[in-house]
């Protein structure tokens, strides 16, 4: 068994990245934070806690990669096809109605469900209309999703699933592969704008008809995921809708009252 | 389970199955005792079919019995059966953490994951039931309820329809019991920390 960072460790780690870094991981959930912590620790074999605190003490590069390796990018294109089937059928619809959309993407990781959500709205024909903000808090990530470059290994799953999202087209249409890569439709990008953006810390920086988060409040702690739901609220408008994960919820939120659920899916309508 | 608010659960059980498990876990939970003073976790690997399990462990368990929700506090004499797809890890406070990450050992949830986590949270309190199943799940989680104090049962190999995991994790540690089946119910009915 490989003993690792203790809970006095973790926050010795986290209160020297406030300090130095000014990022807050003070209320991510801990068991999950501390299985992060724990696989980077022996993922790039310190021989001591002392060696690991010294290096994100001292090496800001270093600190670049503990963001990159303690936030989770496990996502796929067309994720849970159920959910995009309901985005078109239940709340492209009602965005069709507005002159300009604007969606957020926050927490978009590599940036597989920001491509999924463009062609849903190629295909309804609004893209033309819409703008896509896709942040996460980890830069690295941001170029990759900016890039607009997947492996080639994923997209038959991909295409799977765009399929059982109701997708009726060829898949394959919308991007040009290579050398195990594939590029998407360059004109999406026209469409979408990337930026690094911090949840735990930073404020609105827009009004929404649509923000899209899925499984990233599950690495938030009650409180935190309170503040974000608060932000999520001031940054929608009346009658926007709130996209969470499959196992994600308002319910034990403040915010819930003022949200209706409008799908199976984990779809909300901000009401008032 | 009206104790909840006044002092913290000192006490759980989580039970980690694979290939072969659930027709021991089906009889196994009908045998529980209705008045179970602590929570009981499950994990199980398995298909991404969402409720179906669900309602099999509901129909036969004298306890209620829940898919696990994320940030839900545990509650003595529930049933939390760990999420297709997510990872389920139980916090120092006694609640339930759902996590998307990679899969460990080819698989999610991962029972040595939830293992790990409920170790540090219960220490010598929790008690961990490995079944049946064909890979090495659960060896290196049961590794770290010892190391933290728990107590271990591990399904007879010579019992088990898949030998290989109740033997992967017999190579690391030898479990306080090792007991076939139908026997494992009443170890829990009658588990008492310390």
């Amino acid at each position: 068994m490989t003993l690792s960072v203790t809970d006095e460790e973790m926050a010795l780690l986290l209160y020297d990245i406030q300090d130095i870094y000014g990022y807050d991981f003070n209320d991510y959930a801990k068991a999950s934070l501390k299985r992060r912590i724990n696989r980077l620790f022996v993922l790039d074999r310190f021989p001591s806690f002392a060696e690991f605190r010294f290096r994100l003490k001292n090496d800001a590069g270093y600190f670049d990669r503990f963001i990159e390796q303690i936030t989770v990018n496990v996502t796929e294109m067309f994720r849970d096809p159920a959910f995009y089937l309901a985005l078109r059928n239940e709340v492209l619809p009602q965005l069709a109605t507005y002159p300009f959309i604007r969606i957020w993407h926050a927490g978009c990781s590599t940036g597989e469900e920001v491509y999924s959500m463009a062609i849903l709205l190629r295909e309804a024909n609004l893209l033309h209309k819409s703008i896509l903000y896709a942040t996460d808090i980890n830069a690295h990530v941001v170029q990759q999703a900016a890039s607009g470059v997947f492996p080639m290994q994923h997209m038959k799953q991909y295409s799977e699933n765009y399929i059982l999202s109701g997708g009726r087209h060829d898949f394959s249409s919308y991007y040009t592969a290579g050398n195990n890569k594939v590029l998407f439709d360059v004109s999406f990008k026209k469409h979408m704008v990337f930026s690094t953006h911090n949840l735990a810390a930073e404020s609105s920086f827009n009004e929404f008809q649509l923000i899209v988060c899925r499984n990233v409040l599950i690495y938030f702690d009650k409180d935190l995921q309170a503040r974000v739901f608060d932000l999520f609220d001031t940054s929608l408008e009346r009658l926007g809708f709130l996209a969470l994960g499959s196992k994600e919820s308002l319910r034990l939120s403040p915010a819930n009252a003022k949200f209706r659920p409008v799908s199976e899916q984990k779809i909300w309508r901000k009401m008032i | 389970m009206a104790e909840n608010d006044l002092s913290r659960i000192s006490q759980c059980a989580v039970i980690g199955g694979s290939a072969g498990s659930l027709k021991v876990l089906l009889p196994m939970l009908a045998a529980l005792d209705a008045r179970l003073a602590f929570p009981v976790v499950i994990v199980l690997h398995r298909k991404n079919d969402v409720s179906t399990l669900e309602q099999l462990l509901k129909e036969r368990c004298p306890l209620p019995v829940k898919e696990a929700e994320d940030k839900e506090d545990l509650r003595c004499g529930t049933v939390y059966l760990a999420p297709a797809g997510y990872h389920l890890l139980i916090e120092n406070d006694r609640s339930l953490s759902l996590d998307a990450s990679e899969k460990v050992l080819w698989s999610r949830p991962s029972i040595d994951v939830t293992f790990q986590s409920a170790a540090e949270a219960f220490g010598p309190g929790l008690l961990a039931v490995l079944l049946s199943g064909a890979n090495s799940d659960g060896a290196s989680g049961l590794e770290y309820i010892r190391y933290h104090g728990g107590r271990i049962i591990i399904q007879d190999p010579r019992n088990a329809e898949m030998s290989a995991m109740p033997l992967a994790a017999l190579a690391r540690l030898q479990p306080d019991l090792l007991l076939p089946d139908y026997a494992i119910a009443s170890a829990i009915n009658h588990f008492l920390a310390h």
